[in-house]
């Protein structure tokens, strides 16, 4: 049976990077484990975890910072954050409903992951929102990166380099983010029954207007079936949505000049706090697509092209589609396909200029088709010789991303 | 610095012939008054002449000089408008500069991606003078913005006034392209929101030139606001002026910028240009607020009962647009002022946790007194970023050296307090040697392992950042003891 390490500190986190590096065990590295699908099968000798990492270290709400051990729930932080009217503003996603897993969201999983939602063409990733680190490199050596402060620029942004490399390169063991006051009010606007590139179009009139957008997604008529909020649901037709958060008379303001704007592109809708909360947290973590378990394809492409894609690969393959980002994130079900739709989904990704990432599928389709975006040549490599000047020996997650990375 | 190597320096000739085989003739230049104009940027105390200035047309050029300097073991500095303030551009007497004023051109303003793609050599501001036409803007506004280029703010990772509610350069950065120091061609990122794979875009953003050279860049561009409006505060003292800043970001407000000024800025910037701020306080806050006309109104009415509650006794609200860049005139004419009242001014930039920053200014005065040199602090005070400016006189024997010294202690200071080294300004030459202060030997060792994963032969603007060189080979060594290590205290499930 595989070996399961859980070090109770940093000094226990380098002690089993050294026992792997020395044994050559390649470790699986988990913390609460809802992503554990999440990326290409790891051939591990042994799984490292990190549970024991747990708890809020400091927080600092007049500062804007909040210091965390990486394994802490996302639940914990937003709780903390709620109680001082202050949230993590790139709105991270829970997957464990869409992975089918039942583990817990952890803020480290979604800093390694870059795991943002709506609110990432407003306020940024999470990678944005990720300041200082305290990690364990796969040699075995304890070292920091960062800052506690929301303004630095001594030395290399590690963090950046850190986040989205899905635990391949260090063990990270203690994290800093940025928090930001969270809005008093909230509304959305719905426009019904628009096709996928009218939708993209109202959705770029709200994002290059001065309303300050901060969520605008658009949700095909079977994708909105699915919502548990009523006016979505019961609309019968496609659901585009836009929101707008802050200040309450500001709020109302703004929700008044998209509805001016919004009106001549089809019949509208409002929803109020409540429903708008919910409806955002099903787009944030893609609810529509959780209830089956097919392929699951997620493409970062330029807004505008977003429409043109998902067309493209309903062209070859029979495809359910949930916009976000105002087009620039594709969230693409495929069925039936052989291939789990790859090489559709990959023609689109480089027509329009942009990548896909396989965020779902079963482990033999994971482990057969890349679930990254293939790299040119130089990225490749480079790529590579960023994975041995952290870890040398390929103990960290071995292959989670590319093969040999 | 390292010492220049004294075998490229006699193949200068050579080299020179070999660049002019690439470049036209006066994309080279190599006589010493050519040479001059680069033999700084904007941290003037260091000089060096540059062994030879190329200045390529494209990116194809860009990377067959590189390729050329690679294979002849050559080292490269990077150059954009030379307004740094830390020396990062700061030329080696064995090796190339390369300056990116030549490739100045703006190729899309692309309204329904909302974003620009630009040449390195584009002014910070060409960028949002272009977008204006269409509503849109470049929201990082270094003070530089004017000359600065946008290649350099993607090396120096600049922020600017604007940067509390809109983020570094680095927030604001959709792509590049890139050149390795051995002319290899990447593209990191694009028109979508996050790149594929490792965020290369993030480590090279704010690398200072160490890790490739921009070709080209995609940024960001932002709607213009509807509306902005400024308040004016004064405080009897600094802890006051502290105070509110907390209370304003406790109400749940991010203002588009938040600035405070100590006393002897504010008497230096009012002599400078009558910006008409009192002269009976201790600080100043500028408080600028952009958005919605009905929410900027709410809020500098919200604004200015926080600032009376936190003992603010001038409290003036601008109600025109004349009005809110004249609250703003002296802020921006700080570093001048600061020229006028000495021969020669060194500015400072650490950040630190807000809540310190009485304290700090407090050390700041008595280090101003023991060294016997003038502070005047102005202050990102929604981020923490600090900028001293230390008044001097180069002519007096030891001055210069005094004066880093106080600096240094200073930025220390910003370390000790729980902040760092450098906000916004880089580490360069200037702050180095400081570098010791923040990280330990195996922080920067990790550090330096990403320098030599992109230039394996430390090629590209050595001697910034990193206090002590390695080899890359002696930082890949890893020390293992083959064979079962017991490892008896690891805690198993």
């Amino acid at each position: 049976m595989a070996d399961s390490l859980a070090p109770r500190d940093a000094d226990g986190l380098a002690d089993a990077v050294r026992w792997a590096v020395a044994g050559e065990h390649p470790l699986e590295v988990i913390a609460g484990g809802s992503k554990r699908d999440f990326g290409r099968p790891v051939q591990s000798a042994a799984t490292l975890s990190l549970t024991a990492f747990d708890g809020i270290v400091d927080y600092q709400p007049s500062e804007l910072v909040l210091t965390a051990k990486a394994a802490t729930p996302l639940a914990t932080i937003e709780a903390a954050t709620a109680a001082e009217r202050q949230m993590l503003a790139f709105e991270p996603a829970d997957y464990a409903p869409l992975l089918g897993t039942d583990g817990e969201a952890t803020l480290g999983g979604a800093l390694a992951c870059n795991l943002s939602g709506p609110r990432r063409i407003k306020a940024g990733a999470a990678r944005d929102h990720f300041l200082g680190v305290h990690a364990v490199s796969g040699r075995g050596e304890r070292f920091k990166a960062g800052g506690r402060v929301v303004k630095n620029v001594t030395g290399y942004d590690v963090c950046k380099l850190l986040s989205g490399s899905y635990g391949t390169l260090a063990l990270m063991h203690e994290v800093t983010v940025k928090v930001l006051p969270a809005p008093e009010r909230t509304r959305t606007v719905l426009v019904f029954g628009l096709e996928p590139v009218d939708a993209m179009e109202a959705l770029g009139a709200a994002l290059g207007s001065a309303h300050e957008v901060s969520g605008a997604a658009h949700m095909p008529a079977e994708v909105a079936a699915c919502s548990a909020v009523s006016y979505v649901a019961g609309a019968g037709a496609s659901v585009s949505a836009v929101r707008v958060e802050g200040f309450p008379a500001s709020v109302e303001a703004r929700c008044g000049a998209l509805r001016e704007l919004l009106g001549r592109f089809g019949a509208l809708e409002e929803l109020h706090s409540k429903n708008s909360a919910t409806l955002w947290r099903e787009i944030r973590d893609v609810r529509a697509f959780a209830e089956d378990n097919g392929p699951l394809w997620r493409l970062s492409v330029p807004p505008a092209s977003g429409a043109a894609a998902a067309a493209r690969i309903a062209d070859a393959a029979d495809a359910r589609t949930l916009f976000d980002w105002g087009g620039g994130l594709v969230w693409l079900g495929v069925n039936g396909a052989e291939d789990a739709g790859e090489a559709a989904v990959r023609d689109a990704a480089a027509a329009v200029g942009g990548h896909a990432t396989l965020v779902r599928a079963d482990a033999p389709t994971r482990a057969a088709r890349a679930v990254f975006q293939p790299q040119t040549a130089g990225l490749a490599a480079l790529t590579e010789r960023l994975k041995r000047a952290f870890d040398p020996a390929g103990v960290l997650n071995p292959g989670r991303m590319y093969a040999g990375v | 610095m390292p010492e220049p190597d004294a075998g490229v320096i006699s193949q200068r000739q050579s080299l020179v012939a070999a660049l002019r085989k690439l470049l036209p003739e006066y994309c080279v230049i190599d006589d010493e008054r050519g040479l001059r104009p680069f033999e700084c940027d904007g941290l003037s105390a260091y000089r060096s002449l540059p062994m030879v200035v190329v200045l390529p047309r494209d990116t194809r050029e860009v990377s067959r000089v590189l390729a050329l300097c690679h294979e002849r073991g050559v080292k490269i500095v990077p150059r954009g408008a030379g307004t740094g303030l830390s020396g990062g551009a700061l030329p080696l007497a064995d090796g190339v500069t390369v300056g990116f004023g030549k490739l100045n051109r703006i190729l899309e303003i692309d309204t329904a991606n909302r974003c620009a793609i630009v040449q390195p050599g584009v002014a910070n501001l060409a960028i949002s003078t272009a977008a204006s036409p269409y509503g849109f803007y470049y929201a990082p506004d270094p003070s530089s913005q004017l000359a600065c280029s946008i290649g350099g703010n993607v090396a120096e990772n600049s922020g600017g006034v604007h940067c509390l509610k809109y983020g570094l350069t680095t927030n604001n950065l959709l792509g590049v392209e890139m050149v390795l120091m051995d002319g290899e061609v990447l593209r990191l990122g694009g028109k979508q929101f996050d790149a594929e794979g490792y965020d290369l875009l993030g480590v090279v953003t704010g690398s200072e030139g160490l890790l490739g050279v921009v070709t080209e860049v995609t940024v960001r561009i932002l709607p213009k606001p509807s509306t902005a409006r400024a308040l004016l505060l004064g405080f009897p003292d600094n802890a006051s002026a502290g105070a509110c800043v907390g209370e304003i970001i406790a109400a749940g407000i991010i203002p588009a910028g938040l600035e405070m000024m100590d006393k002897p800025a504010i008497h230096a910037a009012e002599a400078f240009c009558q910006a008409g701020y009192p002269l009976d306080v201790e600080a100043i806050l500028i408080c600028e607020l952009d958005g919605p006309e009905v929410e900027v109104d709410e809020l500098v009415a919200l604004v200015g009962d926080l600032a009376r509650k936190s003992g603010a006794t001038t409290i003036r609200s601008s109600t025109s647009e004349e009005e809110r860049e004249r609250f703003w005139l002296g802020r921006k004419s700080a570093f001048g002022a600061a020229g006028r009242m000495a021969p020669d001014y060194y500015v400072m930039d650490g950040t630190i946790p807000r809540a310190r920053l009485p304290e700090v200014l407090t050390r700041i005065g008595e280090l101003s007194r023991e060294y016997d040199l003038p502070v005047a602090n102005v202050f990102h005070a929604g981020d923490g970023n600090l900028h001293p400016l230390i008044m001097y006189d180069s002519s007096i024997p030891g001055a210069l050296q005094r004066t880093e010294e106080m600096g240094s202690e200073i930025l220390k200071l910003c370390v000790e307090v729980g902040g760092v080294l450098t906000g916004e300004h880089g580490v360069g030459v200037e702050k180095r040697d400081l570098m010791g202060t923040m990280f330990t030997e195996d922080d920067l060792k990790q550090q330096q392992r990403i320098k030599c994963a992109f230039d394996p032969d430390q090629l590209l603007n050595p001697g910034k950042v990193f206090p002590t060189l390695h080899r890359c080979a002696e930082l890949g060594q890893m020390h293992v003891h083959r064979g079962e290590t017991a490892f008896p205290d690891l805690p198993r499930f």
